[in-house]
Parts: structure tokens; C-alpha cells; sequence
């Protein structure tokens, strides 16, 4: 497709051009309207004054006779202008004035009528048209009296001319407009199609350019690039997840590997045999666990377990949580506390929400570790978990809070990764996914995963969209 | 404390009673696998490979329990379920699935499964619900009390015993002893603890259900020559009456 031809079916262009179409008929209609009404009103100008010239004569000639008739005929016609005037005599005979020839029969009619004419000083071959009113006179005499038309017509003349000019800069300047209009909409538009092509041959970093005029093409591509950072986020959600399977669903399975071939190896009695078993199975039962959680990562990164969805009390889920794993705390010399004063209401997925919070809890029972007892006791913080719910504004916040070594603020964002195990907790056995499965399902109910500093300790805080409908 | 609250699994076994089941599943190296474990605790399973042929073996209603893969050939599981039930076929469903997800498993349920149990499992965890399932068929259902050897549950009373002495226990522990014992002589496993005690269908990584058990247990044992609550290794718990 040419360009021109690109340009002239575009949508602006073609619209352009109906209300060019449009704006060009107002104006002739407008011009025709116009045309109309001056000749009308300069006919009504002409028959008022021929009208009150006849009325004034017609007395002259009563007072007098036709010979002050005539005189006064004869003065008026020696004036330059466009006046007519003819007085005949009842024999036909034309007794004064300054008409030379006149249409036949314009003379025997009396009234108006519109005639050619020519002016006694004039030569054989001049013709002009005037609106004359012959009035009988008593005794036989008629009197004409006429006006030139001439100043019609051309009046008409200029209003033609002017039409013709108007349309002419109308169409020319519309066409230009449209021209213009629509090739910087076209231009725009191509813009769009460019950076969406190069966004399906696979460049998803690609985005819709955003002129910050804030018009609907603006709106669109605003939303466009939204859409784009959506698709963007989950494809990247989705490498890493191949990513992370690859690489650390391998390094466990090395590990069952290499004990199968240590055991085949080395094993001599049937207690060394079992033992070996025994460690496979626990290694293979820790790779299904970390296959599982990865798994409800991705389900609930895609949104899939919003159809679960209900109304309910989050410190109903806090306090189920807390009371699972108060036995477990205490053993390990920590205490549970619960700190939820009021109900606050959510809407989400019970399950997932109560496998959040106990990870989150598991994390605060493994790493927080008791403080040791013996000098100085009184002044260390005591080793308790507080599990709060707190209604912000139009938030929910669950949170969990420990007396651990916390977390560095510059290793937070790393720490809610897929599989990002701290230096220091290496040591302990577990997934690592426990804090990005709790972000994951942060980001299903519509809230963020946050690690705050509880000074010392670690408090992670679930923020959830509080649903005040219940 | 108590010295002897261990049992190997295999001394569970002496007093079951042996089942009829049928295994619906496509996977010829699992079913084999699943066929002789059963033969060797002494039940009889029968095999078949396509839920048309899986179907037509279980409608004649003669099996205890049947263990139901999802995914199958030519008619899937849950299809296979619905067909049962509506030719009021109502014996006891586990389903066996990859899906393991909690809404993967309540449309199991829904399809009228009675229990969901997600692949990879351990030939324990299936014994131990297999056995409730079949237990529940047998008749035994709610009872007003439970009784094992002197402990004595009291639902309505919401009260516990043991001998002469009276146990106070908190609402959970009450329940978590409540489901043992409706399930005396059986194994319970972590899980079905979790599922049926805590309504939580999703791993808690560490093993908070043995704490919660040996609370238990220093409660109802603890200062009595036999004990009661067992841990069966490898399985998970059961409570019964050492003496017997």
C-alpha cells in the first residue's frame, strides 16, 4: 500500500472528508440563502420607491398638467443614474423621458413588469433590464416609471463569485487539515503497530509510546503498557520457575543419587542398607514438599485459587495458626503471643492463607532462635512470636514477629525470592520458599508481603485489602 | 517417660481383618507395586487399567475399598465415581491423584470420593486411610463414648478418664483424642491428624502434630503403668489397649 493511499483510507482522513462534504454544503446553502434574501431586498427597495415616485407625479400631474408632467419627466430623466421614466400620450405616442426601446406590450400593461430596455442616449445595441409600474393617467396618458436592475445582478455576480471562492478555500483548507490530522494520527498508529510487532517477535520489554497529551489514544496505550508489564512479570515468573526447578530440584536429586551409589558402594549389613533407604525416602519426601510448594507458588501467581474465595476473619486463621504451633514454640523455648483485639474481616482463600501464615511461623520458630540464658537475661527481649492482626485504614495486616537476628534491611527484597536462602540459615532444613509462597499468596488476595524491622527481630506483614461487606 | 509407647508396624498388623479392593490405575509398575504391598499385609486387590473396565468390576459392589487414580484411560476417575454412586454403589473411594491441589481435591470429594490422597504418597499413609475407610463401612460409626482399655471419652460430656482419674484437656486436645480413639487399633497418620483434627489440608514443614501428640500423651499416659498411645514408626499413631 502506498503512503498516500495509507493516508486517504485512513479513519481520520475519511472522516475528514464527510465533514468537509458537510461544511461545504452549509456554506453554499448559507450563500444561496443569502443571495435570495439581498435580491429580494432590493426588489422591495426598488418597487417602495418607484411606488412613492408615482404617487408624488400622479398628484403633480392632477394639480397641473400633463405639461408640468412632462417638464418635471424631462428634468428627472436628464439625471444621471438608473431611474426610468415615459410618459405617453393617449395616442401611444411617447411625449416624454428617457427610455428608448422597451419590451413590446411592456407599455399597454399597466402594473409591474420586469423588461429589457434601452436609454434614448444610448446606442441600438444596448441592453439592460429594469422593473418598471406603468400607471394610467386620466385623459389617456400613462406614466412609467422603472428602476435599472443592473445592481441586482451584479450584486448577484458578487455573492456567486464569493460562493464559488469560499467552497473552493473551504475544500482546499479541508483537505490540507485532513491531510494533516490524519497523517499524525496515522503516525501514532504506526508507532503502535511497530512496537507491537517487535513485542510479538518476542520482545516483551518493548512498550507503546505515551505522548502525555493524556488523549484516548494515550488512555489506550497506557493500558496497553499495563497489560504488557502484567504479561511481562508472569513470563518472567515463569522462567524463573523453569530456572529454579533446574537448578535446585537438581542439586537434591544429585544428592538421593549419590547416596543410592554411596549405599551400593559401602553398605555391608542390613542396618547400613536400611539406613540408606531411610535416608532416600526423607530426601525424596523433602523433594516432594519443595515440588509442592513451587507448585502452589505458580497456582497462586496465576490467580487460579481466586475461585475459593470467601468472607472471612483473619484473626479466626491467626488464631488456628498460633494455636498449631504453640506446642512446637514452647518446646523450642519460645512463647506464643496472640494480639488480635478485634475481628477483621477479608476475603480470601482460608487454606491458602492459614499455609501462609504457618510457614511464616515455622520461619519464626527455626530461626529465632532463644536467647541464651545466664548474664544480663533481664535486658534481652524475651523470646516470644506475636502474631498480630490489625485493621489500617483499608488494610488487613497479619503479621508475624520474632526476637531472631532478623533479616539485613539490603538482603529483604532477596529474602522473599524463590529459594533465596540467607547465609546465615543454611544450616536449617526446609525449602526456602516458605517467604515467597507467603508473597505469592499476598499478591493473590490483592495485598504484598513486607519484612519489617521489629528491633530487633523480624516482623513480616501480610497486607491484605480489608472487605468490610463480610 | 513411658518406656514402651513404640511400635513397629508390623506388629499393628496382627488383628485386621482381610480386605476385598480394587485398584483403578493406568500405571502398571504402580498398580504392581500397590498389589503386592497389600498382598504382603494381607489384603486382596484386583487390578484393572481403564476406568470403562474398572467400573464394570466395581459395580458388582464386592469390594471393601476402592483406590481410584484421576487421570485414567477411556472414562476418568472422578467420571468413574459418579457412575457408582448413582447406581448407589456406595462403597468406600480413595482417590489417588497428581492434582494434588485443595481444590483439585474438594472436586473430588464432590464427585463423591470419600477420602483424596495426592501422588507421591507413602504405601503407610494409603494403608492407614484404606483401613478407616473400610472401618467406616463396617458400621462403626459416631458414638456417644469411646473406650479404650480405662481411658473413657464422653462426647456429650465433653469430659475424659482415665481409671478413676479425671483428665482435663484443652478443645483441640479433646478432638485430637476424640479422632484416635474413633479410630482405636488403627493407624492414624500425621496427615489424617492435620486433615481431620485441624481442617488443614497443606504440609506444616516441621512436624507440629508428634508435639501436639506427645502433650497428649503426658496427659493420658503419663504416671500409668500401660500405655495407650503408640507411635507406630514409619506410619504415624494408634491407640489401643496394650493388654489385649
Amino acid at each position: 500500500m502506498t503512503a498516500l493511499g495509507k493516508l486517504v483510507r485512513s479513519t481520520a482522513f475519511r472522516l475528514t472528508l464527510v465533514y468537509l462534504v458537510i461544511f461545504a454544503l452549509y456554506a453554499a446553502a448559507l450563500l444561496v440563502y443569502f443571495a435570495l434574501n439581498t435580491g429580494r431586498l432590493i426588489t422591495e427597495q426598488i418597487t417602495e420607491t418607484v411606488d412613492d415616485e408615482i404617487a408624488e407625479l400622479t398628484e403633480q400631474y392632477t394639480i397641473g398638467s400633463w405639461r408640468q408632467l412632462t417638464t418635471i419627466i424631462e428634468n428627472r430623466s436628464l439625471r444621471p443614474g438608473s431611474s426610468l421614466y415615459l410618459v405617453t400620450a393617449p395616442s401611444g405616442q411617447g411625449i416624454a423621458g428617457n427610455v428608448g426601446s422597451l419590451g413590446p406590450g411592456v407599455i399597454d400593461k399597466i402594473g409591474w413588469s420586469e423588461t429589457a430596455y434601452r436609454r434614448l442616449d444610448e446606442q441600438e445595441t444596448a441592453q439592460h433590464s429594469a422593473l418598471v409600474r406603468v400607471t394610467q393617467l386620466s385623459g389617456g396618458f400613462r406614466l412609467l416609471v422603472g428602476r435599472d436592475l443592473e445592481e441586482r445582478g451584479r450584486m448577484r455576480e458578487i455573492i456567486v463569485a464569493a460562493a464559488r471562492g469560499s467552497v473552493a478555500l473551504v475544500i482546499v483548507l479541508g483537505l490540507a487539515g485532513g491531510f494533516f490530522v490524519a497523517r499524525r494520527v496515522l503516525r501514532r498508529f504506526d508507532a503502535v503497530t511497530e512496537t507491537t510487532q517487535r513485542i510479538m517477535a518476542g520482545d516483551l520489554s518493548g512498550r507503546l509510546p505515551v505522548t502525555g497529551i493524556g488523549d484516548e489514544l494515550d488512555r489506550l496505550a497506557m493500558n496497553l503498557n499495563d497489560m504488557l508489564e502484567r504479561i511481562e512479570a508472569l513470563m518472567r515468573g515463569l522462567k524463573e520457575v523453569s530456572d529454579n526447578i533446574a537448578h535446585d530440584l537438581k542439586t537434591p536429586l544429585t544428592r538421593l543419587r549419590n547416596r543410592c551409589e554411596d549405599a551400593l558402594r559401602s553398605a555391608k549389613t542390613e542396618s547400613d542398607y536400611r539406613g540408606a533407604l531411610e535416608d532416600m525416602i526423607e530426601e525424596s519426601d523433602g523433594l516432594i514438599r519443595t515440588f509442592d510448594a513451587l507448585l502452589m507458588i505458580a497456582r497462586a501467581e496465576s490467580g487460579q485459587a481466586r475461585e475459593n474465595m470467601t468472607a472471612f476473619d483473619a484473626a479466626e486463621i491467626v488464631h488456628g495458626v498460633a494455636e498449631l504451633y504453640e506446642p512446637l514454640a514452647e518446646e523450642k523455648g519460645l512463647a506464643v503471643k496472640l494480639d488480635a483485639p478485634e475481628p477483621a474481616m477479608i476475603q480470601g482463600n482460608r487454606e491458602l492463607l492459614s499455609q501462609a501464615l504457618a510457614n511464616l511461623v515455622d520461619n519464626a520458630i527455626k530461626y529465632a532462635r532463644p536467647v541464651e540464658s545466664g548474664e544480663g537475661r533481664a535486658e534481652k527481649p524475651p523470646a516470644e512470636i506475636v502474631l498480630a492482626v490489625r485493621q489500617e485504614g483499608d488494610r488487613v495486616l497479619l503479621s508475624v514477629a520474632d526476637r531472631g537476628p532478623g533479616i539485613p534491611a539490603a538482603d529483604r527484597t532477596r529474602a522473599v525470592e524463590r529459594f533465596a536462602r540467607l547465609e546465615q540459615s543454611a544450616a536449617e532444613p526446609g525449602s526456602g520458599l516458605g517467604l515467597s509462597l507467603a508473597a505469592a499468596v499476598a499478591r493473590l488476595h490483592g495485598g504484598e508481603l513486607r519484612l519489617e524491622d521489629n528491633a530487633p527481630g523480624l516482623k513480616v506483614v501480610i497486607a491484605l485489602p480489608h472487605s468490610p461487606g463480610g | 517417660m513411658t518406656p514402651d509407647n513404640s511400635l513397629d508396624f508390623a506388629a499393628t498388623r496382627v488383628q485386621h481383618k482381610p480386605m476385598r479392593l480394587l485398584i483403578i490405575e493406568d500405571d502398571r509398575d504402580a498398580a504392581d507395586y500397590l498389589v503386592k504391598a497389600f498382598r504382603e499385609v494381607g489384603h486382596v486387590a484386583d487390578w484393572s487399567a481403564d476406568g470403562e473396565d474398572g467400573l464394570a468390576l466395581a459395580l458388582d459392589g464386592a469390594y471393601d475399598v476402592l483406590i481410584v487414580d484421576r487421570m485414567l484411560p477411556k472414562r476418568d476417575g472422578l467420571s468413574v465415581i459418579s457412575a457408582l454412586r448413582a447406581k448407589k454403589i456406595e462403597t468406600p473411594v480413595l482417590i489417588l491423584s497428581a492434582l494434588g491441589q485443595v481444590d483439585d481435591r474438594v472436586k473430588g470429594l464432590r464427585a463423591g470420593g470419600d477420602d483424596y490422597l495426592p501422588k507421591p504418597y507413602s504405601f503407610a499413609e494409603l494403608l492407614a486411610r484404606i483401613e478407616v475407610l473400610a472401618r467406616r463401612r463396617g458400621g462403626r460409626g459416631e458414638e456417644t463414648s469411646y473406650r479404650v482399655g480405662d481411658l473413657e471419652l464422653d462426647r456429650l460430656s465433653h469430659s475424659v478418664k482415665r481409671g478413676a482419674t479425671e483428665i482435663d484437656l484443652q478443645p483441640r486436645e479433646f478432638r485430637l483424642l476424640e479422632y484416635l480413639m474413633k479410630h482405636a487399633g488403627q493407624v492414624v497418620t500425621r496427615t489424617m491428624l492435620l486433615e481431620n483434627v485441624w481442617d488443614y489440608h497443606f504440609d506444616p514443614q516441621t512436624n507440629v502434630i508428634d508435639v501436639h501428640i506427645s502433650r497428649l500423651r503426658s496427659k493420658i499416659d503419663k504416671g500409668f503403668a500401660q500405655p495407650l498411645l503408640h507411635t507406630v514408626r514409619g506410619a504415624g499413631y494408634m491407640i489401643r489397649d496394650g493388654a489385649r
